[in-house]
């Protein structure tokens, strides 16, 4: 991944600790939201600056204009209903801002 | 749809966790990436793209790194960096020297 581009916050639509659900979308393309997390609900971790949308990178075209991409962290009980670890583990994923919804 | 390369969560039965050393083709591919990608002649999305429209069997078949060669050889042959009958020809040309030294 290359450096964050010059866009920080002011795109940024939501902050660290903002509860978000993740879009239930299915778009052909270069996906980079796993199908697994779509639906599901986190909290922002970490705002990491903009980037280039990869979504459109894959087809040769610019990305512009950048995504804001987060960090978050989501409870492994919530994605996996059988899931057999402890019941306070959670994943973290880098999903970009267009995946992503006020919950 | 769901593509062949998004697993996440999906029945895989135990996972290999042994170390391996990379062949020195391996790593030669892994340059190329890094060089062409920062010489812009293709994005790392584009070359990620073209492996996850390889054929599903591709990911079964196929090792690590010679999906990478697949995913470069197809963003090459789309930007025009090189041709269909140049790589054609190439990959004749290594088989051929191949089997003498065998």
């Amino acid at each position: 991944m290359s450096a964050p581009l010059e866009t920080e916050p002011p795109l940024a639509r939501f902050r660290v600790g903002d509860r978000i659900s993740v879009r239930r979308a299915y778009p052909p393309g270069h996906i980079r939201t796993p199908w697994y997390i779509r639906g599901c609900v986190g909290i922002v971790d970490v705002l990491y600056g903009s980037f280039r949308n990869p979504e459109e990178l894959a087809f040769g075209r610019p990305g512009l204009p950048p995504q804001p991409l987060y960090r978050v962290r989501f409870q492994q009980t919530a994605i996996w209903p059988d899931y057999a670890g402890a019941r306070h583990d959670t994943i973290c994923l880098d999903l970009y801002q267009h995946w992503l919804e006020p919950a | 749809m769901r593509g062949h390369h998004d697993i996440g969560g999906a029945e895989a039965g135990p996972v290999d966790r042994e170390e391996h050393d990379l062949a020195l083709w391996e790593k030669r591919v892994d340059a190329m990436m890094m060089l062409l990608s920062q010489k812009n002649l293709f994005t790392v999305d584009e070359a990620r793209f073209a492996m996850e429209k390889l054929p599903p069997n591709a990911y079964e078949n196929l090792k690590y790194y010679e999906r990478w060669m697949a995913g470069i050889c197809d963003c090459l042959l789309r930007r025009g960096v090189i041709s269909a009958d140049e790589v054609g020809r190439k990959m004749a040309e290594v088989k051929a020297r191949q089997s003498e030294s065998a």
